[in-house]
């Protein structure tokens, strides 16, 4: 479940920067591709980091999750709705910049939410 | 803490106090009565130049600000001007960054002041603080505590501070200042001052993520999605009430949660109080004089159920 999610906030970073015609990043901030995207994603972008602190509460929810004692269903339903918020602040800013559905990288992520059957479940 | 400079300060309310945030204005203003703190409005202020006139120039939004703290500063001889809205305190220090570090703003801010016909005001004439500066650092939690005639024990508080009252952290440099000053990535001082009056507060990630307030109107669903997300984070957490500090997420959540039911069918629960209506409360002071009522959020049934009310 963590790494499904883990990689879905990676995903809407991805779609962030591809809209911007840039090739997402690869490195890792403090262990995490997800920290290293959303660097890359703020870069000539400031407000932006109005959802930095919710890539590391995702982060965080990930880290949390390895550990069995943490491993409950509303930590899980915590990281999904962080996830969810996630891709809705991204949809918000490629609508704002004007790359919301003149882009086709944004598509999936003006579609339907992936999170949703975790997040409102 | 008790900086003897808090005890009276020149109050900025801001257009959102005087509309939709009306029960933040009475509820801030009955909680500096209850706590011996002083407010002085601010005389002919204007709109610090929040979204549109940014969008447009930004000097003139500068100046903007500028000249409510002109007023406070130079007619009234203020030294600390209290503004309760995120986006006037983030207007505010803003303001003040840029006309300490850039010298094109103080040219402009020269210019338009002297065709207004007023001082300039100048970078370092005054201290912006936000009103949970204010109670935090002009009575702290202990003196809180003697004065409390209740408690909000019982009440589960999501507390929620919005993507503007820490963010950009270059123009808060009193902020992450180690012990005793706030956090710009986790903010604690409502926390702090609830937690004093008795609350109990819920672990929220989502304390200072985005509400969608900037595209409310451009791209209204987005918005919608984003305060429901945030509902049930607080939902999931088991909060009771959303503790807010700004009119206009206060108000986005409100509106948006009644939208959430209407468009997509999504009811939520939890409800929304600010938080000087929640200290006014512990305090003594009653829900009518704090405005609760004026909320679209039904406060008032929550507070009762929690016989706080």
């Amino acid at each position: 479940m963590r790494e499904s999610l883990l990689a879905q906030a990676e995903s809407a970073l991805e779609e962030w920067l591809r809209a911007r015609s840039e090739t997402p990043t690869g490195e890792r901030v403090e262990g995490f591709r997800l920290l290293a995207l959303h660097r890359q994603g703020a870069r000539g972008v400031p407000s932006f980091n109005a959802c930095r602190e919710t890539c590391r509460e995702i982060a965080y929810h990930y880290n949390l999750l390895a550990d069995p004692r943490e491993r409950t269903e509303r930590r899980e339903k915590m990281m999904a709705l962080l996830v969810e918020h996630l891709r809705l602040f991204v949809r918000g800013k490629l609508e704002v910049e004007g790359l919301g559905e003149f882009c086709c990288a944004s598509r999936p992520l003006r579609n339907e939410s992936e999170t949703k059957g975790i997040a409102h479940g | 803490m008790n900086k003897p400079e808090y005890q009276r300060v020149a109050y900025y309310p801001g257009c959102a106090l005087e509309g939709t945030g009306h029960a933040y204005n009475r509820s801030t203003q009955a909680v500096g009565a209850a706590l011996g703190l002083k407010l002085d409005e601010v005389k002919n202020w204007n709109c610090c130049g929040a979204m549109e006139v940014k969008n447009i120039d930004p000097a003139v939004q500068t100046y903007l600000s500028s000249r409510v703290l002109s007023i406070a500063a130079n007619e009234m001889g203020a030294k600390v001007v209290m503004a309760p809205c995120n986006g006037c305190y983030h207007n505010l220090k803003k303001a003040e960054h840029e006309l300490a570090h850039d010298a094109g703003s103080r040219e402009a801010v020269e210019r338009i002041s002297k065709k207004a016909g007023h001082a300039t005001y100048r970078a370092g004439q005054l201290e912006t603080i936000h009103a949970l500066d204010w109670i935090k650092d002009g009575i702290g939690e202990e003196e809180l505590k003697r004065r409390l005639k209740g408690s909000l024990k019982g009440l589960k508080v999501a507390n929620y501070y919005g993507c503007m009252y820490t963010r950009p952290r270059h123009i808060f440099p009193e902020k992450d200042r180690g012990p005793g000053s706030e956090s710009t990535s986790q903010p604690h001082f409502m926390d702090d001052l609830l937690a004093a009056a008795g609350a109990e507060n819920v672990e929220f990630p989502l304390k200072t993520a985005c509400c969608g307030g900037a595209h409310t109107l451009s791209d209204s669903d987005t918005s919608t999605r984003l305060v429901l997300n945030i509902l049930r984070a607080a939902e999931t957490a088991g909060a009771d009430v959303i503790a807010t500090e700004c009119p206009t997420c206060h108000s986005g959540l409100e509106m948006h949660q009644v939208r959430a039911e209407k468009v997509l069918g999504e009811k939520t629960q939890v409800r929304m109080l600010y938080f000087t209506q929640l200290l006014g409360i512990a305090l003594g002071v009653s829900p009518r004089r704090l405005g609760v009522h004026e909320n679209v959020s039904d406060g008032l049934a929550l507070l009762r159920e929690k016989g706080l009310a």
